[in-house]
């Protein structure tokens, strides 16, 4: 395939231990770990609203509008990709079992936030974006899949484009099939390369072949969360490694060059 | 944008399997809705359900997968030579070239609803899903994709689309976006929801279900009734003097308002279809035939009307299926494309189903009866989704 090109504008992370990008960063250089016990916060909610986010939406938002920020870019001016290997998995264990409980007594708003595009919709709800957002899934290939539609955004015209990858924890029965430990969150702004700004530069081909197993620390500190098979291009982002291969699902792999600048 | 060839299309919905049992119904103005009968404990509502889906296994090589909603799935595909068309494909262009883009909205979450309804406790005193249910494929939102990809043998990307009931609207934007950056050469595109608690009770939570079959547009409406489709369509670049229908334009946009009300000037609707408009390359009043996505709900058929009214002339032949079909969701793009591209291939105009009495807030371009036009050029699908998710899609006849 043709290969496609971005240059990453900013940078939003968090998973347990690690609240932001500079703590990833740190911790992939030394080992050590941010504030523990913390949560995400869905900041361009209104309070009401940040209290009742479900983990996946607090997560996500939280993601987003660090990234935003580190791009120097207001999120309403953004069309935005969201991927997720299962959403909210609590969600989706609390409509499971109420519906074998007392189906009639289903909240409706946890029924609106059960959507896979619930993290999405509240980011445009609270950015007051009108631009185009997407939600989609891939299984264990989310992250490449999502970062190949945002790269595929940048081809075809748009200047800039906000990814966001998140999944949640396990929670009841369905955590026997559908395995996730903690949050994790990641954001990219990406935007076409204009040659000269600063910043990361990542090309992208897809080609058969298999995603290797990753030491990088993020990689291990996360490794138990389904959104895990990103990690590998984040420790690289850390710490200057140049070429990381993620898997892209069915036998496929999307591999990325990096080019630190 | 370039326009794209429409080299094969299908859909299997409550009318019957393939696009002849869609075209037949429609001009007989025959619905699919019946009473309530899903599940053990059905509202009182009427609903758009898929005859023979209990009855027919998936073969063998493909039981991982097994499911309602895959099984809808390789129903659909079998009709109207789709999966011949996309072994033709497969051979001409590669199979890593060839990409499986589908939209839904729940996804096999009814397996996960029954793995809960048939918990089964270990001597640990652990509840675990029976054994023929601990397949964790179908109890992910991958699960129709990852179905498709393995069941067509096709390489190329493979994603879920899954923005509620404007999912399969996108994987035909989503897919442009895939050919027109030269990631491959032809996508298969489609998508399939079934009927199941979540959407049943949740809908009903909400208070957006009729007891009643659907009334779209009609002045005394008051909700919706629920459906299950399965849909598909391949898209390949065109190629000089290609002679059949395209992908013209497409519009996608958010409302930024509210996670389950469409913004009350319908703002979001107005901006997809001005997008796919503009993409097209063509003028409002260059559409002939325009399917609403039109749920039947008080709320959306005004505002959407208003939009409507607000964009095309009062000529515009505009008209929401779901009287027809149900809301099928996550599948609501693709059975109502597949509407679209048959007016384009036959003329035939869909009106509305059970409605009688006219909403002075809408206009005139929603209309009631059926009509037959054999000259349009254009048609177009709206389809708007939770999240304030909307996107509009423009098709041609070269």
């Amino acid at each position: 395939m043709s290969t496609l090109v971005a240059r990453i504008e900013g940078i939003g992370f968090w998973l347990d231990g690690l609240p932001s990008w500079a703590d990833a960063v740190t911790h992939a250089a030394t080992g050590t770990l941010g504030a523990e016990g913390g949560k995400p916060v869905a900041r361009l909610l209104a309070p009401n609203e940040r209290r009742r986010a479900p983990p996946s939406v607090a997560v996500a938002l939280d993601v987003a509008q660090a990234a935003c920020d580190a791009a120097g870019r207001a999120p309403a001016d953004l069309p935005s990709v969201f991927t997720s290997t299962h959403g909210d998995l609590g969600i989706t264990d609390y409509m499971c079992a109420t519906l074998v409980s007392d189906p009639r007594a289903l909240s409706p708003t946890r029924f609106h936030n059960s959507v896979h595009n619930a993290a999405a919709g509240y980011w445009t709800i609270g950015a007051g974006c009108l631009h185009p957002a997407t939600a989609l899934t891939a299984y264990r290939a989310s992250f490449a899949q999502g970062l190949l539609e945002a790269l595929s955004q940048l081809a075809c015209g748009d200047p800039a484009v906000l990814l966001v990858a998140y999944d949640t924890s396990d929670v009841g029965p369905l955590g026997q099939v559908s395995r996730s430990e903690g949050l994790l969150g990641a954001a990219l702004v990406l935007s076409t390369d204009n040659g000269d700004a600063p910043g990361t530069r990542l090309r992208a081909t897809l080609t058969d072949g298999t995603a290797p197993a990753s030491r990088g620390a993020l990689a291990q500190r996360g490794a138990g969360n389904a959104m895990a098979p990103m990690l590998p291009l984040f420790d690289a982002l850390a710490t200057g490694g140049d070429l990381v291969v993620l898997d892209a699902g069915g036998g496929r792999v999307l591999r990325v060059e990096l080019a630190h600048g | 944008m370039p326009a794209l060839a429409i080299t094969a299309y299908t859909a299997t919905t409550a009318l019957g399997r393939g696009r002849a049992a869609q075209e037949a119904a429609l001009r007989g103005r025959r619905s699919g809705l019946r009473p309530n009968d899903f599940g053990r404990d059905p509202l009182p509502t009427w609903i758009g359900r898929v005859d023979g889906l209990e009855d027919a296994p998936l073969p063998k090589a493909l039981a991982e997968w097994d499911c309602r909603n895959n099984r809808l799935a390789w129903m659909a595909l079998q009709a109207d030579g789709l999966l011949d068309a996309v072994a033709a494909a497969r051979t001409r262009h590669g199979a890593e070239r060839v990409a499986v883009v589908i939209g839904t909205s729940t996804a096999s979450i009814g397996a996960t609803e029954d793995g809960y309804a048939r918990l089964e406790t270990g001597a640990d005193g652990v509840a675990r899903f029976p054994p023929d249910l601990t397949r964790p494929i179908v109890h992910t939102p991958h699960s129709p994709g990852d179905f498709v990809r393995v069941a067509t043998g096709l390489r190329g990307p493979c994603v879920t689309v899954a923005t509620a009931c404007s999912s399969s609207a996108k994987v035909f934007a989503q897919a442009a976006r895939l050919l027109n950056a030269g990631v491959v050469d032809a996508a298969l595109v489609g998508g399939v929801d079934t009927l199941c608690g979540s959407v049943l009770f949740g809908f009903n939570a909400l208070g957006l279900v009729s007891s009643a079959p659907c009334r779209p547009f009609d002045r005394d409406r008051d909700g919706l009734s629920l459906g299950e489709a399965g849909g598909f369509a391949l898209l390949e670049r065109a190629t000089a003097g290609h002679g059949g229908l395209q992908l013209r334009g497409y519009g996608e946009s958010s409302d930024a308002h509210h996670m389950s009300s469409p913004h009350p000037d319908g703002l979001g609707a107005s901006l997809a279809m001005r997008d796919a408009l503009a993409r097209a390359g063509i003028a409002a009043r260059e559409v002939g035939y325009l399917n609403l996505h039109g749920t039947s709900t008080p709320a959306n058929d005004t505002i959407e009307a208003r939009a409507v009214a607000a964009l095309f002339p009062d000529s515009l032949h505009a008209s929401s299926t779901k009287g027809w079909t149900g809301h099928t969701l996550g599948a609501a793009g693709i059975v109502e494309s597949v509407f679209a591209l048959l007016a384009l291939e036959h003329g035939l105009l869909p009106g509305i189903l059970h409605s009688t009495l006219h909403d002075e807030a809408c206009g005139a371009q929603i209309r009631f009866d059926n009509a037959e036009d054999t000259t349009i050029r254009y048609a177009m699908n709206n389809s708007f989704g939770f999240g304030g998710n909307n996107s509009a899609l423009v098709f041609g006849r070269a």
